[in-house]
């Protein structure tokens, strides 16, 4: 199995989307703490080699869905950072017209099938569109997100059984931060291999260092592969952290100051492509610098364009209740 | 170039804060994620990370001030040149942007309505007979629950609390805080994200004969556990022939906090009070949370017990002593009039008590209850208030179509229709999902303007 991205091109391209992401989050969090953000803000800070590195393999028309802790994945799956960003901050042009906001965003057009509020509920909906998918025979794979919490919902082990009991093509990511809100793996699961929850379901599965994004993309390639050759469900364990708080609101008592820094020194997915991008394509300080500055104008762009954007006319009350 | 640092809200709630330590000094040199102060709340103690990189040039609020209002200016910071351009842009943003005009508006809305709390206290004070072998303090909903949950946990072995974050993280909403402490991981226990396992193991211990407080993160997340509440705790001592009970209470925030949209923001009391084998409260003041509260862990029946976010954090004066409990099933007159009753409960009794202030202003004199109980209703005082006033407007949070406003409105009909000189009216949440921005989930929900114009209209005003 060939490793997909290996150009200085691609990498750089991997590159520029977890940075992206990083921004856009510290962007989020700023606004929040001004106000212009309101409920509950989830940062994907730390976890964005995960969706950067299986974005990367996904083929025309492939899904993807997943919690509330979705602005990266929609960063990367192609969707606008300005309507993400207006959405996050309820004005009209956002991508639910104001009316989702941060948990609940969905690009049909781009494939994402949100954003999704309570924990766990995305992973049927995710084998569902699976499932439509071997209906149409269309070969498309639905990459269905979820965490190491949630991977303890009951519905969890239901979708497991159909999915493998017809040979779904979905591959469940079990995006590892290690904590469920304030509770570490250890305190809330029987065992730490998320990768083997799918034995008793016959679906294969392996844990990924998903602190590297090649690793990530390797795996996920191999994974999509399984499920498209007609051999029914994957499951990646994405061995990943978050270095913020659950959500704004979280003081994060439940872990060290010190061992959130030891993984952003030794582990963070952005520092080590960058080690890469220097060792192996001689990528200069001055060449960082023009990204760090496109990808800050980026983002300057998207919260200008979403504080300068309405609120929702107040008739947006009442539509998009029932479809037409 | 010179960039300020602004007091964050850090939760969907929070309106201000203290400053409880600085980390930085003037001169020292800060990047993104450095933390740069200790922030706490009522709720939670945060650090504050730095997302500039540059030099801190001034502090502008000692260590340990308190009350700082979200986006004061607490700091500045001297940062690079090209960096600085964007951060100006956030200030202009920010001085400029009418979303914050909209906060401080808020604010002053929050400052109302705590000045209707305190308005009505006094009334509840005139109105209500002060038990004698009690002392009136000051308890937040928040300490109201803790409280009643850390009394009876003494009172009976029996008794023990389980939930997501109940324990080491001291609650989502810090509403168990210390329990764990003082009761021990056997009897405060973390359980896993699994609402709907969680709940059934919950249920069949209640039918073994101890008694769980099963606490939801919010009530939006027992959907998961839904079955396990209504097929086999509300049914199974009906089904068994009366030979297994249910001694459980299941309890968290219900209906819309702060914007958190659509699967986050739902009143489930007529979903609940549907129900036959189960019990349903919706107290609104701490008195009532507290006294309820109590009575539910004592109850030998299932008792879905609604709490509010938005009210965790409000004061109010508490009567009753420790060990005294409120009677399920019982309204309470909060307001004594002779034009109109208005019936409400929870957090609608919020709206109904600052539209009574302006009633009152315009010559209106509204009779008001609590109905607190919502399963059984209490009937008996809503017919008697009514066969005397002749009007009658319900207030909910919740969705119109089988609120509780409208079974109530049916039951008068049928127990005092000769009586009613008007249709009774019902103000309720908005027959549409809750949406995120916040023009749209201020008109979603009901308010005090729409109570005053359902009260003018019962009573043919213009």
């Amino acid at each position: 199995m060939k490793i997909p991205t290996t150009s200085k091109k691609e990498l750089l391209e991997l590159y520029n989307k977890m940075l992206l992401i990083r921004r856009f989050e510290e962007k989020a969090g700023q606004l929040y703490g001004m106000g212009h953000i309101g409920g509950f803000c989830h940062l994907y800070i730390g976890q964005e080699a995960v969706v950067v590195g299986i974005e990367s393999i996904k083929k025309t028309g492939d899904q993807n869905i997943t919690s509330y802790r979705d602005h990266g994945h929609m960063l990367a799956c192609g969707m606008d950072p300005k309507m993400v960003m207006a959405e996050l901050t309820g004005r009209s042009t956002g991508y639910s017209k104001g009316k989702g906001g941060s948990m609940h965003m969905f690009s049909k057009s781009e494939g994402f099938y949100g954003g999704h509020g309570i924990v766990g509920a995305q992973v049927p909906i995710g084998a569902g569109i699976a499932f439509a998918n071997k209906y149409k025979n269309n070969g498309n794979v639905c990459f269905t997100y979820f965490g190491e919490g949630a991977a303890n919902q009951g519905q969890v082990y239901e979708t497991f059984n159909m999915a493998s009991l017809w040979s779904l093509p979905v591959v469940f990511v079990i995006e590892n931060n290690q904590y469920a809100m304030g509770t570490s793996i250890v305190r809330a699961s029987s065992t730490e291999e998320m990768f083997a929850r799918g034995v008793a379901f016959n679906i294969p599965g392996k844990a990924v260092n998903g602190m590297d994004v090649l690793e990530v993309s390797k795996e996920a390639s191999n994974a999509a592969e399984h499920c498209r050759s007609g051999k029914g469900p994957f499951i990646l364990e994405m061995k990943t952290y978050r270095y913020r708080g659950h959500s704004m609101s979280d003081p994060a008592k439940y872990r060290t100051r010190e061992e959130v820094q030891k993984i952003r020194e030794e582990k963070d997915p952005i520092d080590t492509l960058r080690s890469l991008l220097i060792e192996k394509y001689k990528i200069s300080e001055k060449e960082f610098k023009t990204i760090d500055g496109e990808i800050k104008a980026i983002v300057t762009e998207s919260s200008d364009f979403a504080l300068n954007s309405p609120e929702p006319n107040i008739e947006e009350l009442w539509t998009d209740i029932y479809a037409d | 170039m010179k960039t300020e640092i602004l007091m964050p809200s850090l939760s969907p709630t929070m309106e201000e804060g203290s400053l409880a330590k600085w980390y930085v000094s003037p001169g020292d040199k800060v990047k993104p994620g450095d933390i740069i102060a200790d922030i706490e709340t009522d709720k939670a103690l945060m650090e504050y990370e730095s997302i500039e990189e540059g030099t801190i040039l001034d502090l502008l609020v000692e260590e340990g001030t308190e009350n700082i209002k979200v986006n004061s200016l607490i700091a500045i910071i001297e940062t690079e040149g090209s960096e600085g351009i964007e951060q100006k842009k956030d200030i202009d943003l920010n001085q400029n942007e009418p979303a914050l005009f909209d906060k401080s508006d808020q604010t002053s809305q929050v400052k109302t309505e705590a000045n209707v709390i305190s308005r009505v206290d006094d009334k509840e004070k005139n109105h209500q007979e002060l038990n004698e072998n009690s002392s009136t303090k000051q308890l937040t909903v928040r300490e109201a629950i803790n409280s009643a949950i850390a009394e009876e946990m003494k009172l009976d072995e029996n008794v023990f609390l389980m939930g997501e974050e109940v324990g080491e993280y001291q609650g989502a909403y810090k509403v168990s805080q210390g329990l764990l402490e003082e009761f021990g991981s056997n009897r405060v226990i973390d359980t896993p994200i699994t609402e709907h396992g969680f709940t059934g193991l919950a249920v069949g211990a209640a039918f073994s004969g101890i008694r769980p407080i099963v606490e939801f993160m919010t009530f939006n997340f027992a959907m998961q556990a839904l079955d396990q509440i209504v097929n086999s705790a509300a049914k199974t001592n009906y089904m068994s022939g009366g030979q297994i009970n249910c001694p459980i209470v299941f309890r968290g925030p219900n209906g819309a906090a702060a914007r958190v949209a659509a699967q986050h923001s739902q009143d489930f009391a007529s979903l609940y009070a549907s129900i036959p084998g189960l019990k349903v409260i919706q107290p609104f003041s701490a008195e009532d949370t507290k006294g309820l509260l109590k009575a539910a862990i004592r109850e030998n029946n299932p008792v879905v017990f609604l709490e509010n976010e938005i009210l965790y954090g409000k004061s109010f004066p508490v009567n009753i002593s420790d060990d005294q409990v409120i009677p399920i099933g019982k309204a309470k007159t909060v307001s004594i009039g002779k034009d109109v009753t208005i019936i409400s409960y929870g957090i609608g009794m919020l709206h109904t008590l600052e539209a009574n202030i302006k009633l009152k202003e315009l010559g209106i004199s509204a009779e008001v209850i609590d109905l607190r109980t919502i399963r059984p209703i209490d009937f008996e005082t809503i017919i008697e208030s009514v066969k005397k006033t002749n009007r009658c407007v319900t207030v909910e949070e919740s969705f119109p179509v089988c609120s509780i406003g409208s079974y109530v409105g049916s039951q008068i009909m049928i127990k005092a229709f000769d009586y009613l000189d008007a249709p009774v009216l019902n103000c309720t949440g908005k027959d549409v999902p809750m949406p995120y921005a916040e023009n749209l989930e201020k008109a979603a929900l009901t308010s005090p303007d729409e109570i005053i114009s359902a009260v003018k209209k019962v009573l043919y005003k213009n």
